[in-house]
């Protein structure tokens, strides 16, 4: 069974979490599984940045990818940094198996404004979508509606889609047929 | 499809040095990594990156800016951005002064190094497209391997088309190493003679025996050696072309035979009583000026015109200087592939330096020149320092002699007229050259009654 592991690191509001769970489902035609939640991931807390260092968090999650689980993927409300950048709205491993994701700059109430459940959720579900489809080897796209075309603003990430365009649609069918190969023959191996 | 442009982070924080690689990868960029300066040079050394990451403060060994430099002096034209956590004026200056393309302080927003990489891969791209044109527009020039976008050569290789299947004698004047053998070659090869045989003999190598014997053969015993009867290269030729470079050195007497061979078409081989018919199509070079060797006697006159029935004159590489970097970058992309080195161009500076000279060897000591600065070369671009070399043998510092017995005026008008001469003419670009007004080199040239 292809299963993506959703794990909250911190609270996560139950529909957004519910939400990804539906487009994990729409775009990688992939199972989820709700983790329990991680606790607050103070660890990965950087006072001089007032931020949480997204790689301390992400070592701390290899260790909580289950064995069956194909994928990993992070949902936190915390804002995320890596040393050389301001902030990311997330990370992936490309070609790897984890994707983290932060809200805290999808919020609308991080620009001050009245906060827009549905808007979030979109803007969750594309970071979600570029995030996990690093993971399955494809890198940023220059078509702009795109969701793996290279988000450095919030205006990008409301600019482009949820839909992958056909080049990206291409890369990800082969990326998710070899794992379909690699699924049927580890089952084959089993006594 | 984005082209797998390499970049190299440099830093001594694994969490820094990771991450940064980690969201450049996710850009499609192919991306090493160096924990030292050290490290980073020699990954410099075998390869050269679209774009190096260098972090300023990197404590033991080599800081950023010495790791710059030592990259600098690999790839004189490496894009190289200096990270720092602390921005300062001194530090910026310091960085920029020395060679950084950009400088950057960390944490930056994602949006500002998402569009310094994108600003550095397009000029790369550019740079990319530019070689490849290049390429194609020297392939443009090339004619039979002889490369020039001179009006006067452009001539020159049409005439070749026109005279390729002729069986008229060519007579090749020109400097030396200006590509005498090569348009004798491109005329064999352009004509219905290219399946038969060129063969080349020099005139100037052989002793006049042993020229004679080389050129029409011998019979066994004709001479001490002759242990077997041996066919010259006249016979050699049957069918094709012999092209004889430095004619201007042959003796009297074989002057002779060669005039007898180009009115009979046929000779006898040293010690022999057969005469040989031969069909061969005679291509004739020499540096020295033929008619002032007939006017000094030295050389038949006879002779002189049975050659000279189409005459081509080879400009010296100083008067078709717009060839020069056509040139070199045609002998940079040869060398590369028998050098097994990657160059792929030369810097500015490098083709003014190769501007300014007077190659007095020619196209062949240009070549000779590109060949030894690629030998030398650490980078893939030959800069000014690689052709520094050139600057000792400027013929200004090896001090000019003047001929002997020759007025100021004397050599004021011929000053005047190889001047006019290499400016076909122009007379604005005579006085500027010379260092004169017009009406200055109106008033001389009317003075030296020189021909414009």
């Amino acid at each position: 069974m292809k299963t993506v592991a959703v794990v909250p690191v911190g609270a996560v509001a139950a529909e957004v979490l519910a939400g990804i769970e539906l487009c994990l489902g729409r775009h990688f035609g992939l199972e989820t599984q709700r983790l329990a939640p991680l606790g607050e991931p103070e660890f990965a807390w950087e006072p001089a940045r007032q931020q949480y260092s997204v790689i301390a968090i992400m070592r701390e999650l290899l260790r909580f990818c289950p064995p069956h689980a194909v994928r990993l993927l992070a949902l936190t409300e915390k804002d995320l940094f890596i040393p050389m950048l301001s902030f990311v709205f997330g990370q992936a491993q490309l070609n790897g198996t984890l994707a983290i994701v932060s809200l805290a700059r999808l919020r609308q109430e991080f620009y001050h404004l009245p906060a827009n459940p549905p808007l979030l959720l979109a803007r969750a579900c594309k970071e979600t979508v570029h995030e996990m489809g690093h993971t399955f080897g494809l890198t940023h796209c220059l078509e702009p509606k795109c969701p793996m075309s290279l988000s450095t603003t919030i205006q990008q990430v409301d600019d482009k889609g949820e839909n992958f365009c056909a080049n990206c649609t291409i890369v990800l069918r082969e990326s998710l047929q070899l794992l379909r190969t690699r699924e049927v023959l580890r089952t084959e191996e089993q006594p | 499809m984005k082209m797998p442009w390499e970049i190299l982070v440099v830093d001594d924080e694994e969490v820094m040095r990771e991450s940064l690689a980690a969201w450049l990868r996710e850009d499609g960029f192919v991306v090493d990594t160096a924990a030292a300066g050290a490290e980073a040079v020699a990954k410099a050394r075998a390869k050269d990156y679209a774009i190096y990451f260098v972090d300023l403060k990197m404590p033991g060994g080599m800081d950023g800016i010495e790791t710059m430099m030592e990259i600098r002096k690999l790839h004189a034209e490496a894009a190289i951005i200096i990270i720092t956590a602390y921005a300062t004026v001194d530090t910026a200056i310091t960085a920029m002064k020395e060679g950084a393309q950009e400088y950057i302080v960390k944490p930056c927003n994602p949006s500002e190094i998402s569009l310094l990489v994108n600003r550095i891969i397009k000029v790369k791209n550019l740079q990319r497209e530019n070689i490849i044109l290049r390429k194609k527009l020297s392939r443009h020039y090339s004619f039979h391997d002889i490369i020039s976008k001179h009006p006067k050569m452009l001539d020159l290789f049409a005439l070749i088309r026109e005279i390729a299947s002729l069986r008229s004698t060519v007579l090749i004047q020109g400097e030396s190493g200006t590509g005498k053998e090569l348009i004798a070659r491109a005329i064999h090869y352009s004509g219905d003679r290219a399946e038969r045989p060129f063969i080349g003999v020099s005139c100037a190598a052989l002793a006049e025996t042993l020229l004679e014997s080389e050129l029409f053969g011998h019979e066994k015993g004709a001479f001490t050696g002759a242990v077997a009867q041996r066919k010259g290269k006249f016979e050699l030729a049957e069918g094709g072309t012999i092209f004889l470079d430095e004619i201007g050195d042959i003796s009297p007497k074989l002057q002779m035979d060669l005039l007898r061979v180009l009115q009979e078409r046929s000779f006898y081989r040293v010690g022999g009583s057969e005469e040989i018919h031969v069909d061969v199509r005679v291509i004739a070079a020499s540096h020295v000026d033929l008619q002032e060797a007939v006017q000094r006697g030295t050389f038949r006159d006879d002779l002189f015109y049975r050659l000279n029935v189409i005459n081509i004159h080879l400009p010296p590489l100083r008067e078709r200087r717009e060839d020069i970097p056509l040139l070199a970058r045609h002998f940079l992309e040869r060398l590369s592939h028998e050098l097994g080195k990657e160059v792929d161009d030369l810097t500015e500076g490098a083709l003014r330096v190769l501007l300014d000279y007077e190659w007095p060897g020619n196209v062949r000591e240009l070549e000779n020149a590109v060949e030894r600065a690629m030998v030398t070369c650490r980078a893939r671009v030959l800069t000014e320092e690689d052709f520094a070399f050139l600057n000792y043998n400027r013929p200004e510092r090896r001090g000019w002699v003047p001929p002997a017995n020759m007025s100021l005026e004397e050599v004021e008008k011929q000053v005047i007229a190889a001047t006019l001469q290499r400016t076909q003419g122009n007379i604005k670009e005579a006085a500027a050259t010379l260092g004169i007004d017009r009406s200055t080199l109106y008033d001389r040239i009317k003075k030296y009654n020189i021909p414009r």
